[in-house]
């Protein structure tokens, strides 16, 4: 019994963390040498990036407004709502931004990504594509990992003006901020260092996106039941990842004195 | 015959060719705790046929994916045309998987790629250009197949006999010399599954490829084993054995029971056996 337990508690956790690891830098090292499947990428770059705007705008805007409104009343009690610009900037561009952003598109790609190569695999289309002399990991990790790569961080630049673009409306109808006020406070409040932290969390949550998609797909077992599952621990994973890395790197940026 | 002797004895009637471009020797795979294979030994010479008859689960689609490199063996040897493929890395199994194609036993069709794109597919793959000359050869095998007024539609819009066709016209488009077909006929009706027996029967006696072929319909086997391709009447015609047309096509039957070689032989063999469980299947 014990050592069902070890087995099933540490040896396959461990096995998941060295396959993850393996599929990472092989996808990764791919880029480099042919065959590259280059229109492949950009499609992928269409689906997960042109593909996600909607509903990354639509977070953006909703989710500045809010914060706005909300931060509205505390400020208002202080007198100190000229501050809203600020606080919606900061809040958008070092955490809410990326991390909203990377939370919307691994909900619909890496769920997408998930179901897709799982069913490729449950009907398989992956032992087809080896025995037609194709890389799967080459054809269906690689681009998918790089165009997450070259989508999110664009993503999350959207989603960031977007979220200010929500306060800034919320501002003017609400605490009757004038534009040049918000906007003003908004831009003189962002400093090198936010922007950096900000645009460096997408490069790392899209490697999540991606590659956690890819590696519940290839491992999906027991037909379309198994695809199912895949795709639900899929979202699940990614998500969970992305919470967790973005907690750490921010404590490690504070840690080397970045911020 | 013992089971275990099949290895050492070989069919007595039939040109065997002692020259094998398929070969397994003391094969075994498992999965977990699951034997899938055990001590499997066959070889299949060049222009033969391979029936691989045995109940579901007895290691027969494994088979032709350890064939195709696509497994690897935990004991044994794996030998396409003299190469051990057990040892090579998946880049360096590309140009024997070259060689063969494989229809798989739902089609495996790309269910995103037209009929077009996926009988081009290993053209593109293999670095073809020339748009000209891949839409010649795609409609080369289409034709073949008798699929080419399909060539712009999707899988999904295909039946599971004209998928399977699609997916024979893909396997052969660059000319393998041995060809795996995994119950290629599986959940079809009899008219289908004629067709299909047809095209591969056509393909093994025109183009003269090696053929393994996993099923668990004797009729096909049999089918296939007793009757040959007639160029001039377009169908399927008794085989003979007295060098007449329509010669016999060396056919070997290797039946698995719980992952083990029960039976490798003839069709004569097998067909005189009188083994109780062989019995069962040919009853």
């Amino acid at each position: 019994m014990i050592n069902a337990l070890i087995d099933r508690f540490v040896k396959r956790k461990v096995m998941a963390v060295q396959e993850f690891t393996e599929l990472l830098i092989s996808s990764v090292r791919h880029a480099f040498s042919p065959p590259r499947y280059l229109i492949d990428t950009l499609v992928q770059m269409d689906v997960i990036g042109f593909g996600s705007l909607p509903i990354v705008l639509l977070t953006g805007f909703f989710t500045g407004g809010v914060l706005a409104l909300q931060t509205y009343r505390t400020l208002s009690t202080f007198g100190e709502t000229g501050l809203l610009g600020q606080v919606v900037a900061l809040s958008m561009v070092r955490e809410l931004g990326p991390v909203l952003t990377a939370l919307m598109v691994a909900g619909r790609n890496s769920s997408g990504i998930a179901s897709e190569i799982g069913s490729m695999l449950v009907s398989e289309q992956i032992d087809a594509m080896r025995a037609l002399g194709t890389d799967p990991l080459r054809k269906l990790v690689t681009p998918r990992l790089y165009a997450a790569i070259a989508t999110l961080p664009l993503l999350t630049v959207l989603s960031d003006f977007f979220g200010m673009l929500g306060g800034a409306v919320v501002s003017m109808s609400t605490a009757r901020l004038s534009s040049a006020e918000y906007w003003t406070s908004a831009y003189q409040a962002l400093e090198f260092a936010d922007v950096v932290q900000g645009l460096t969390k997408p490069f790392f949550f899209a490697v999540i996106v991606a590659l956690v998609g890819c590696y519940f797909g290839l491992h999906t077992r027991g037909g379309t039941e198994g695809v199912g599952r895949s795709t639900t621990r899929a979202v699940v994973a990614a998500c969970v990842l992305i919470l967790v890395l973005d907690f750490f790197y921010t404590k490690f940026l504070i840690a080397v004195g970045f911020f | 015959m013992n089971p275990r002797d099949a290895y050492t004895s070989l069919p007595r009637d039939g040109a065997v060719s002692l020259t094998s471009v398929v070969e397994l020797r003391h094969v075994s795979l498992a999965f977990e705790d699951k034997q899938v294979l055990d001590d499997v030994s066959f070889r299949v010479g060049a222009a033969e046929t391979l029936v691989l008859l045995g109940v579901t689960g007895s290691g027969k689609s494994v088979l032709l994916k350890l064939i195709l490199g696509l497994l690897k063996p935990d004991a044994g040897e794996v030998l396409i045309e003299g190469q051990n493929l057990a040892p090579l890395s998946e880049a360096q199994l590309y140009p024997f998987r070259q060689r063969m194609g494989i229809v798989f036993q739902e089609g495996a069709l790309f269910d995103s790629l037209s009929v077009h794109e996926n009988v081009a597919y290993r053209l593109r793959e293999e670095r073809m250009t020339d748009e000209a000359k891949i839409e010649q050869q795609v409609r080369q095998v289409l034709r073949f197949v008798e699929m080419e007024d399909a060539i712009e539609k999707m899988p999904a819009e295909l039946s599971g006999g004209m998928r399977r066709r699609v997916s024979i016209a893909r396997a052969i488009v660059s000319h393998p010399a041995i060809m795996l077909y995994d119950s290629p006929t599986a959940g079809l009706d009899p008219v289908t599954a004629h067709t299909i027996n047809l095209l591969i029967a056509k393909l093994r006696d025109v183009q003269r490829v090696s053929s393994l072929v996993v099923t668990h319909r004797l009729a096909d086997a049999f089918a296939l084993a007793n009757y040959t391709y007639s160029v001039e009447k377009q169908a399927l015609i008794p085989a003979s054995t007295d060098g007449g047309p329509g010669q016999r096509v060396p056919t070997q039957f290797l039946v698995l029971r719980d992952g083990a070689t029960y039976f490798w032989g003839s069709t004569d063999e097998l067909t005189a056996a009188q083994d109780p469980y062989l019995q069962k299947f040919l009853a």
